[in-house]
């Protein structure tokens, strides 16, 4: 690969892995849309704000919640602000324009910059939203009627999707993404990461919360297995709480940080009393 | 010479479009692989592969067909970098020169590229620096400014052995194919109203203008909730022992109905070849936990959208006898064709699936109790086109049999 290609290579804040940076890179040079999927608690939102601070852009998030329309991110209309306003003869109702306001996508291709625009968690609106901005994100311009407008994004700017498969994308939408899964980190890379978060961290608390950490996402009856985000408050919870790392392993403490679900927890107790091992004694007394 | 890889991927059963490859074509000639077949798998499995369920068939595929490529490249990228780029900006002493002279470009990337692997078998799955002192042709120690790390094993590895070890086998589930058209398909269960609780935030234009006009022109905005789907759904699905070889199918299925996030209610219950005083909560039907079907019949209004999954095929004792069911452990007073039939004058709105193609409900094993139940209920085969058809009867009430 080319110096000049290689723009994006991860930020001090955020550990990427070569994988990661190329996909981001073929995005960035395709100028194509760069679909992230993974575990929750993989980095996915992390990644658009490392990209936009390690190429010095601006990020504009376009957060998608179930009752988003695709609509909302080009932009809005005002038109009952626009009746009271002629109402009241406040203003210059004629003005279209005035009562026009951009949304996200529509912000960010007026930007006179180029940006990084998130669309977080595609898959939380409806089925037919990626269907809805196929021509956006192609074409990188929409038509507004209202004024006769048409906008038409002054830089192409770099576009993130993330999407935790709640919902199947449709296939045309799929065709014009670059598509990339984070798996979830091996132990080394786990390390490096944490290292970012906290970088004063004993060795010996390291390796024993690694260690549990790990087992508890190996249980395989586990729902809502632990991600890197819990480990990193686990951390959080043990340095402030002055645990000492010999006891991390024996008493679990804090497990309300990794498991979050009441079954889950049930799950590690039963498996912890299967074992019969006196030296788990203490967690299932806490519990009980 | 790779549009044959083309044609692998497909025999791989990767749903490829020429647009996807054409895109491909272009990355490549933009030199977005650096010539490395490394590069290749990233930037194809980048550019070709749609979801993680798929990236094992293009691993396989990838392998299969690069697998008599002999790949010279177990150099990390940035060393080529390195190598490239920085290496004029050094200040040479007198010695270095000489040594450099004796060896060309080429050679010295392959002692690198020996050197490396050495390395790496030394300090293994370590964090080494390249390079730092030494009297190697490439030891001028102290000389890269950021630091040129190998980032662990992995990297080392060619393409194909990265292609080779299958890390994305798990997510090999096939399952997630016919999931959308489920989806699509149950999205027409819907029956909107405004009648739910929620904020008003829809301007109702013409009550607006009505209201207007009454108040002789002064504006006046009448707003209505939006409206909402006031579909319930209560999903039986059949987890006895002969449903095992229509899992997949039950379980796109059972995702597809999951992930539907716009009905009003959805309740899932499981039993064991047929309906009897039990509806158990998981797949293992054990009676510690179930709700009674006596309870599901006296509590939830009969406006419930019922979708049955089985294969109604069973022995005729488990439908027509009491105490004719399965497990041994349990007996019932009624049978379950009883059962069955309080739940349809219970809930109009009931449709059977059945995941055994129509074709066989006529002569195969079970045909007997298939058409006793389909007699009871409206029957659909688990199909896309099956469960369409289901779904239009969930729409409106269908005549009740005797039965």
């Amino acid at each position: 690969m080319s110096a000049s290609l290689k723009a994006y290579q991860g930020s001090s804040g955020y550990i990427v892995s070569d994988e990661l940076s190329n996909s981001v890179n073929i995005a960035i040079s395709l100028k194509k849309p760069l679909l992230i999927k993974g575990e929750p608690g993989t980095g996915k939102t992390m990644l658009a704000q490392s990209i936009a601070e390690s190429l010095a852009m601006d990020l504009i998030i376009w957060n998608i919640k179930s009752t988003t329309k695709a609509q909302e991110g080009l932009y809005l209309y005002d038109t009952v602000q626009r009746l009271y306003d002629s109402q009241f003869g406040e203003s210059d109702v004629s003005n279209i324009k005035k009562y026009i306001k951009l949304g996200k996508l529509g912000e960010s291709f007026g930007a006179s910059k180029q940006v990084v625009l998130l669309i977080d968690e595609i898959d939380k609106a409806d089925l037919e939203f990626p269907n809805d901005l196929l021509w956006e994100l192609d074409q990188m311009s929409f038509y507004i009627p209202e004024t006769k407008e048409t906008i038409t994004a002054n830089q192409r700017p770099i576009v993130i999707i993330t999407s935790n498969a709640e919902k199947e994308l449709p296939d045309a939408f799929l065709r014009r993404c670059i598509f990339h899964y984070i798996a979830f980190p091996d132990p080394d890379t786990m390390e490096s990461i944490i290292s970012v978060h906290h970088p004063k961290l004993e060795r010996k608390l390291l390796e024993q919360a690694m260690e549990t950490f790990y087992m508890l996402r190996n249980i395989p009856d586990i729902q809502k297995k632990p991600s890197t985000s819990e480990l990193i408050d686990w951390l959080q919870a043990l340095v402030v709480g002055g645990i000492s790392p010999s006891k991390i392993k024996k008493e679990l403490p804090f497990l309300g940080v990794l498991l979050k679900k009441n079954e889950d927890l049930d799950v590690l107790l039963n498996q912890l009393q299967g074992k019969g091992n006196a030296r788990n004694s203490n967690v299932l007394g806490r519990f009980r | 010479m790779f549009t044959n890889f083309f044609y692998t991927l497909k025999n791989y059963g990767m749903p490829v479009s020429l647009n996807e490859w054409q895109s491909l074509l272009e990355a490549l000639e933009a030199g977005l692989a650096g010539s490395s077949l490394i590069g290749f798998y990233y930037l194809g499995r980048a550019m070709l592969v749609k979801t993680e369920a798929h990236y094992d068939r293009f691993d396989m595929a990838f392998s299969s067909f690069f697998k008599d490529i002999e790949t010279p490249e177990g150099l990390p990228e940035k060393i080529w970098e390195w190598l490239n780029k920085e290496l004029p900006e050094v200040e040479v002493t007198e010695e270095m020169r000489r040594n450099h002279q004796q060896l060309d470009l080429d050679e010295l990337k392959r002692m690198l590229e020996e050197r490396l692997k050495e390395q790496t078998e030394e300090h293994h799955g370590g964090n080494r620096w390249v390079g730092t002192g030494g009297t190697s042709p490439f030891g001028h120690s102290g000389y890269h400014p950021g630091g040129i790390r190998i980032g662990g094993e992995s990297r080392n590895l060619s393409a194909v052995k990265v292609a080779g070890m299958r890390r994305f086998q798990e997510f090999r589930t096939d399952e997630t194919l016919g999931v959308r058209q489920f989806q699509m398909a149950l999205r027409k269960l819907r029956q909107f109203t405004t009648r739910l609780d929620g904020a008003r935030t829809e301007l109702d234009l013409d009550a607006t203008i009505d209201k207007t006009c009454d108040n002789a022109g002064r504006l006046e905005l009448v707003w209505n909730r939006p409206r909402e789907n006031a579909i319930k759904v209560l999903l039986l699905m059949d987890s006895g022992g002969s449903m095992i070889s229509y899992s997949r199918l039950c379980n796109q299925l059972f995702t597809a109905v999951n992930r539907t996030a716009h009905f009003k209610d959805l309740k899932v219950f499981y039993f064991h070849n047929c309906l009897y005083d039990w509806m158990f909560h998981d797949t293992h039907c054990s009676l510690n936990d179930h709700t009674p079907t006596d309870y599901i019949l006296n509590h939830l209004s009969s406006d419930y959208r019922v979708i049955i999954v089985g294969d109604a095929s069973m022995a005729l004792y488990e439908l027509m006898r009491p105490g004719g069911v399965i497990d041994w452990e349990l007996y019932n007073q009624k049978p379950g064709i009883e059962w069955l039939s309080m739940l349809r004058h219970k809930f109009e709105y009931s449709v059977w699936l059945n995941p055994i193609p129509r074709k066989y409900w006529s002569w195969m094993d079970g045909s007997y109790t298939i058409n006793k139940i389909a007699e009871i209920f409206p029957m659909e085969e688990l199909t896309v086109d099956g469960l369409d058809r289901a779904i239009r009867s969930l729409k409106s009430r269908k005549a009740i049999s005797a039965g």
